[in-house]
């Protein structure tokens, strides 16, 4: 019993940590109908905003180990992350919501390129790989097949994909491919909690994102922007007849995703302090599994999704194997779309409102 | 006050609007009536700057709306009811018109233009906690002009106000739109009911097929035999 307990704060522990992850897919989608792709890659970058302020020398002379440091790194990493996320909306995905077609040539690009790095392994093989994906971008264009026109889901997805690889090459080119290791920003001490001992990294995980999650309620539920967000998640056109400037509240929207994955980013680095440029793939996953477990688009339901998935895995490595650790989000991914695609708390109906 | 010169509009090879023209002076109860797929909800979308025109150009007060985006045109003092309301089923009623308010940062002028609307649609009041999905159609419907109204418009557009409601509830929406004209604002009304409409109004325009095909004052085209066949239902 004592250790089923043990485990099951463990797994609320990682899974808060999935929730906060889950949030930003689940707030994006809700505002643009779109999957970042992208958003496991912004927790990377929070990884690594952490890394190095904490080594900063300014950070170390003037703080040290106090737990200002660990407030400073927090703080740093989202803002890092929303600025990133701004940047991202400004930069691909708001222009491919407008009719160029040269910013789906100009992903298609990053792609290319990104494929040839990875077969080729060489610079010329790169620059051949973007040049095809361009002449593939403006070529489709040319030929009236216009994916990139009138903010088709199509270019959306190829642009996520996009940003995704350009995020990860980009992280291997600035912070190298090699695995870093996470300074001990909060310092290990196992505190008695009844029978149970939790250790200070999880009970910060847990603390943090507990409050993360109360802040983004108040925000969504009773800020005159939170409120604007779920006008223009429910109906773009509607909302932007009521004068909201609806790409300020989608730009908000990714700010504040973002910042919740650099704070994820950070929060799961405690815990696990290797850190590398691929690392936000298989969270990212998870996360997003978490969302569609909880109701893609539902704020709520990306919570409890993050906490099922967490539970879920800390269980199946408890009591099963430590190789059943990664599996378990994808059979959970399984079951939801077997059982039921709209999720715990979705809309039942695939209307598009 | 508005003035649109000769504009087209479409939908990628979809030609909704050919050489469009009309024009309404403040104060006005305007009405623009026709069938279905005649361009009337077109026509509103060109003029908020959600459908872009292919030719011609929107004058608003003289300023040609051409290139603003539609927040802007809210703004600029034009707000339209969509076709089918488009509340947010997902915030109250009291939020909703909130939205409204979103660019009125005069909390006194909010309170009292809020006080009018409830004034205007009592319902509203004693619904205002309630989630804006769990209204009726009819209720809906005073939602959505509300919460147009809260934005502060010298233009008022409406989209098929009465499109699924009751006799008893039409007459109440009509009601309500009379007293919004006579309190100043200015009123482009859509309706494929015509008798209604042109009851409710001053002057009309009929719209067929993308094309402006008769306009004079309202009672003069209710008298035409043409529009009293085609739309009005008389022999
Ligand atoms: N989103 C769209 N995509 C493609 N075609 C459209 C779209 N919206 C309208 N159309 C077409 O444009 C034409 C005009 O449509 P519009 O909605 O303006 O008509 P309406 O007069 O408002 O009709 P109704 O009385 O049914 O509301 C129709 O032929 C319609 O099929
Ligand atoms: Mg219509």
């Amino acid at each position: 019993m004592e250790t089923f307990l043990q485990q099951v704060i463990n797994g609320i522990s990682q899974g808060s940590a999935y929730a906060l992850l889950a949030l930003g897919y689940t707030m994006v989608y809700g505002v643009l109908r779109l999957i970042n792709f992208a958003h496991g890659d912004v927790y990377m970058v929070g990884a690594f905003a952490g890394y190095y302020i904490a080594n900063n020398d300014a950070v170390q002379a003037n703080l040290g180990a106090s737990w200002m440091t660990a407030v400073v790194v927090m703080a740093g990493s989202m803002a890092v992350c929303a600025f990133l996320g701004i940047l991202i909306e400004r930069f691909a995905y708001r222009p491919g919501r407008g009719n160029s077609p040269y910013t789906l040539a100009f992903w298609l690009a990053i792609v290319g390129s990104s494929v040839g790095r990875m077969v080729g392994g060489s610079t010329p093989a790169l620059l051949a790989g973007a040049a095809a994906g361009a002449v593939l971008g403006v070529g489709l264009d040319r030929l009236g097949i216009r994916p990139a026109r009138q903010s088709s889901h199509l270019t959306l997805l190829i642009i996520a994909i996009g940003v995704s690889l350009f995020l990860e090459n980009g992280g291997q080119l600035a912070f190298g491919a090699d695995p870093k290791f996470f300074p001990e920003i909060i310092p290990t001490r196992r505190i008695q909690l009844g029978g149970l001992t939790v250790d200070s990294q999880r009970l910060t995980v847990l603390g943090v994102s507990v409050v993360l999650m109360v802040l983004l309620t108040l925000i969504i539920n009773y800020t005159k922007t939170g409120k604007a967000m779920r006008a223009v998640s429910f109906n773009l056109d509607a909302a932007k007849l009521m004068g909201i400037n609806t790409d300020r509240i989608i730009a908000f929207t990714f700010a504040l995703g973002s910042a919740l994955a650099g704070a994820g980013g950070i929060l799961v680095s405690l815990l696990y302090p290797r850190i590398d440029p691929l690392m936000g793939i298989m969270p990212g996953l998870k996360a997003f599994v978490a969302a569609v477990l909880g109701g893609i688009g539902s704020v709520p339901g990306a919570m409890v999704g993050g906490l099922i998935i967490g539970l879920a895995e800390v269980m199946a490595v408890g009591y099963g194997q430590s190789t059943y650790r990664d599996a378990t989000a994808f059979v959970i991914l399984v079951l939801i779309l077997l059982l039921r695609p709209s999720g715990i708390m979705g809309k039942r109906t695939s209307e598009k409102v | 006050m508005l003035e649109l010169r000769n504009v087209s509009s479409g939908y990628g090879a979809i030609e909704a609007l050919k050489d469009v023209t009309l024009r309404i002076g403040r104060g006005e109860i305007v009405t623009l009536i026709g069938a279905n797929g005649a361009g009337k909800s077109t026509t509103l979308r060109n003029i908020t700057g959600l459908v872009p025109l292919t030719a011609g150009e929107i004058l608003f007060d003289g300023k040609s709306l051409k290139g603003m985006p539609t927040h802007r045109i809210t703004a600029a003092g034009i707000s339209l009811v969509p076709e089918g309301r488009a509340i947010f089923a997902n915030l109250t009623v009291l939020e909703n018109l909130e939205m409204g308010a979103y660019l009125q940062r005069d909390r006194a002028r909010n309170a009292r233009e809020m006080d009018r609307i409830y004034t205007l649609f009592p319902r509203l009041r004693e619904r205002r906690k309630q989630a804006a999905g769990t209204l009726s159609g009819g209720e809906q419907q005073m939602l959505a002009i509300g919460r147009a109204l809260m934005t502060g418009p010298r233009l008022l557009l409406l989209d098929e106000p009465s499109l699924g409601l009751a006799p008893l509830l039409v007459h109440t929406i009509f009601q309500a739109i009379d007293a919004i004209n006579r309190e100043g604002t200015t009123i482009l009304l859509v309706e494929q009911n015509a008798n209604a409409a042109l009851k409710h109004s001053h002057r009309a325009y009929v719209l067929e097929t993308g094309s402006i095909v008769m306009e004079g004052p309202s009672q003069q085209v209710a008298g035409d035999p043409r529009v009293k066949e085609a739309y009005l239902g008389e022999a």
